[in-house]
């Protein structure tokens, strides 16, 4: 398999303070690649690095082959990768159509707007938002709000979508329902680099994680080994039980 | 002395009521995060208010800085709980267009009241005169009174309880809440400061130059010169910065014809707000 | 395309009312009202561009009716150029500018960027006030020669009408075509979160340089036909900060956002401020009644008329644009 993103010795400050430091790890097409860390690892700060947001003191990044270290956020949309935002960042006064058919018209196809309103319309579907299309987005619930931005990102026709804690704030009967959807993107096609907090999301659905803490990289590997990797286990996991339950998790609903 | 010098130290005085002008602009758009456009009307009001209270007493104008304090506070209150109160937290759009429609409000009050013949404080402190040059009494004691005020400012926000909740809630709004601080009192109160502070500079400046309804509009462009030099959350700095607008005017006026001085206002503001966007001493609000 | 809108056949229906209203019965008082109504809307639709579609306000706009003016005028008196050509050129001259300009200071966010707009308009004052070659302070005449090749100064100020409502028909129908293009939706998305926008792809900076220098063009157009039919042009008549100021209330008083707000706005305002400066007692009070406009209309109605109307009437959305 290729790889589609490689992010290399990628370091990032802010005056005194270092968020990143000499990051770097792999995603192949059709990954999913779970980052997760204690609040204020970095991974946000990681996330605005890759996708253009924040120039990068120091490394490289190569999305699809080309370099995209010194690229703006609209073209690293173009070249096939989008991503969502932590906090969500709906088009208030616009449809929840009209929101989606910005990411059609801007995103990686750059279609026009009748040709992109289509793809809005069936991205909509997918995500269950269809029958929402004419609300104003202002008027979503934040579980709409959350899958509003997944669409926005998907109608961009991305090779990889980076997820910022998508699942933040749902109650279980939504995590469900997005965790599947998440699925259904990979089984697509679509590489997923996600952000979460929910052990138990992450672990079912990746196929790899990165640990970062404080900036740094802790550990990467399959979902079982990091797990079981006592540097994760101190700065982030807490208790051993903690492992005990997630090792059931994982192999519960582990997939190759 | 040669004349270049002169004009730069004049420039310097006269810079001190820039200075305090901004302190005001600057106050409000720190606590609240609004740009306060009625900003040159409320200086403009405070011209009017100096002369009214000279013409009608003829007691040293200088005093008279105090009840215009005063007037400033009240008109300041009356302004906040009018446009401003409704306003705060909703889009820098609708914020922008409230303050400056209450300054179309009392620019046309003050056009029909007093037309836009110019007008005179006629108070004249004796000057220093070095060599060939007098400094008039007036721009000096304007510099004093200035520095005076900030100073006061500056012992309001760091010593008094009030100035501390201001200081809080300009932090961290919701924070400050949580504490216990009543924002809308904080809010009406930093507002009334700050329209305080543009009343009295131009009171101050009225005992300067001579003035009309509009002359306000002048100085809120350099207010705004200051503050965006200045950056937010440092009433001082914008004294500090406003004495050194005043010294580069003193500096370009003896060679420069009077209508390019905007002009070149206008270059450095755009100049800094692109080179320097946290100012040059402070933080800049992120809009 | 933009032949399907409905609302395109309502802006010919005006702009043919417009055309047909004085010439029956050759009624110059008509026309010169209409004509001042005609130059509101102009001015109140391309502010829309920036103000209602992109969110960026902008205190100086009418910066570009008076420089079009000046340049227009200059054209025709002094090089003897023919009228639409000088209003053309002076509409790509100061497009050009301020595509040039823009990308300076659109880096500047909301606020900011309002108050440079400002600057901007102060600046431009003071320079032509000190230019020589366009009279300075004194500013430009036109001796009735210009009239000729038009016909005479009659014919001249009736050809001068139509130029105007045909740049009315146009502005609106330009607001119309980019509120239904993909380079609308960009617009939008930018002032909702241009952040946001930047993410999904939108070339931020690049909007917002062309829909600064679009919203240029008509307006400097019509200054060129306006101060031709004037006859004259000074420093204070067209930059007046005034006219920029009742621009903004034009537009939020009628409906920033929408093409028919700008239009509905510039009608009612430029009917209201007739009024006020022919009557004796409030004629002082224009300034200030439109203040109080603005502010009833900021703090109660800020989608203005037209808001009012789709809270009212949901569907009408689709149709009244």
């Amino acid at each position: 398999m290729n790889n589609l993103l490689e992010v290399r010795g990628v370091s990032k400050r802010f005056g005194g303070l270092v968020a990143v430091s000499d990051v770097s790890f792999k995603i192949a097409e059709g990954e999913i690649l779970g980052l997760i860390g204690p609040n204020g690892a970095g991974k946000t700060t990681l996330f605005n690095v890759v996708n253009g947001v924040y120039k990068a003191d120091k490394g490289s990044i190569t999305f699809a082959g080309k370099d995209i270290t010194r690229c703006s956020p609209d073209k690293v949309v173009h070249f096939g990768l989008a991503r969502t935002h932590q906090i969500v960042k709906p088009l208030n006064d616009l449809t929840v159509l009209e929101n989606v058919t910005v990411g059609a018209c801007f995103g990686r196809e750059y279609l026009d707007m009748s040709a992109a309103r289509k793809v809005a319309s069936e991205v909509l579907q997918r995500v269950g938002l269809g029958d929402r299309a004419d609300m104003m987005a202002r008027s979503l619930t934040i579980a709409g709000k959350k899958r509003l931005e997944v669409a926005r990102a998907l109608a961009a026709k991305p090779k990889l979508l980076l997820l910022d804690e998508v699942l933040a704030g749902l109650n279980p009967t939504e995590i469900a329902t997005m965790i599947e959807l998440v699925r259904k993107i990979r089984d697509s096609g679509i590489a997923v680099l996600m952000i979460e907090h929910l052990m138990q999301a992450i672990m079912s659905l990746s196929d790899r994680i990165v640990v970062l803490n404080l900036g740094c990289k802790l550990a990467e590997g399959r979902p079982d080994e990091v797990v079981h990797n006592p540097a994760v286990v101190e700065c982030y996991l807490g208790f051993p039980d903690a492992v005990h339950k997630l090792t059931l998790a994982s192999k519960l609903t582990w997939r190759k | 002395m040669s004349g270049v010098l002169a004009s730069m130290i004049d420039g310097v005085l006269v810079g001190a009521v820039y200075g305090l002008a901004a302190m005001g602009l600057s106050l409000i758009w720190g606590v609240m995060d609004v740009i306060n456009l009625t900003h040159g009307a409320m200086i403009a009001l405070g011209m009017f208010c100096m002369y009214l209270l000279f013409t009608a007493s003829h007691i040293n104008a200088y005093l008279l800085l105090l009840p215009t304090i005063g007037f400033g506070l009240v008109i300041g209150l009356v302004v906040y709980w009018m446009a401003v109160h409704w306003v705060v937290g909703r889009s820098m759009l609708m914020s922008l267009l409230s303050t400056f429609a209450v300054n179309m409000m009392v620019i046309g009050i003050g056009t029909a009241v007093w037309s836009t013949s110019p007008y005179n404080v006629n108070f004249l402190l004796p000057g220093i005169t070095i060599g060939a040059y007098t400094f008039t009494g007036n721009h000096i004691a304007a510099a004093i009174s200035a520095v005076v005020i900030a100073l006061a400012l500056q012992f309001f926000l760091y010593r008094t309880r009030t100035g501390k909740a201001i200081r809080a809630v300009a932090d961290n709004r919701d924070a400050a809440e949580l504490m216990g601080i009543s924002s809308t009192a904080v809010l009406s109160i930093a507002f009334a400061i700050g329209i305080a502070l543009a009343c009295t500079s131009g009171a101050l400046v009225s005992t300067l130059f001579p003035f009309t309804i509009l002359s306000g509009a002048v100085y809120q462009l350099k207010s705004f010169v200051v503050t965006i030099l200045a950056g937010l959350g440092k009433p001082f700095g914008a004294l500090v910065a406003g004495v050194l607008l005043g010294l580069l005017e003193g500096m370009v006026t003896p060679f420069i014809a009077v209508s390019w001085i905007p002009l070149i206002e206008f270059g450095l503001f755009v100049v800094v707000l692109v080179a320097f966007p946290q100012g040059i001493f402070g933080k800049r609000a992120t809009t | 395309m933009i032949l399907r809108r409905p609302f395109f056949w309502i802006i010919l229906l005006v702009a043919a009312g417009f055309t047909y209203a004085p010439l029956h019965g050759n009624n110059v008082s008509l026309r010169e009202d209409l004509i001042l109504i005609a130059i509101a809307i102009i001015l109140a639709s391309n502010l829309n561009l920036m103000i209602g579609y992109t969110g960026y306000v902008n205190f100086g706009h009418i910066v570009f009716y008076g420089l079009g003016g000046y340049i227009g005028l200059y054209l025709t008196t002094v090089r003897g150029l023919n009228l639409v050509l000088s209003a053309l050129v002076a509409g790509a001259a100061v497009s050009l500018c301020a595509f040039l300009f823009g990308l300076a200071i659109l880096r500047l966010r909301g606020a900011y960027f309002a108050l440079a707009t400002i600057g901007i308009l102060q600046a431009v004052q003071a320079f032509v006030s000190n230019f020589d070659p366009w009279g300075r302070s004194t500013g430009m005449y036109l001796s009735f020669e210009s009239y000729r090749p038009l016909g005479g100064a009659k014919h001249a100020l009736w050809i001068t009408y139509f130029l105007v409502v045909a740049v009315m028909a146009l502005s609106m129908t330009v607001s119309l075509a980019i509120k239904n293009s993909k380079f609308g939706l960009g617009l939008f998305a930018i002032r909702e979160d241009e952040d946001a926008a930047v993410v999904l792809g939108v070339n931020v900076t690049m909007y917002k340089a062309i829909i600064y220098s679009v919203s240029a063009f008509l307006p400097a157009v019509a200054g060129t036909l306006m101060f031709f039919k004037n006859g004259m042009i000074d420093p204070s008549v067209a930059f007046e900060y005034m006219l920029s100021l009742e621009g903004i209330v034009m537009l939020m008083l009628g409906g920033q956002g929408s093409v028919i707000g700008a239009a509905l706005g510039g009608t009612l305002y430029e009917k209201l401020r007739s009024y006020l400066l022919t009557s004796p007692v409030l004629s002082n009070f224009h300034l200030v009644i439109a203040g109080g406009l603005l502010l009833l209309v900021v703090l109660f109605a800020p989608g203005g008329l037209i808001g009012w109307l789709y809270r009212l009437v949901p569907r009408a959305r689709k149709v009244i644009e």
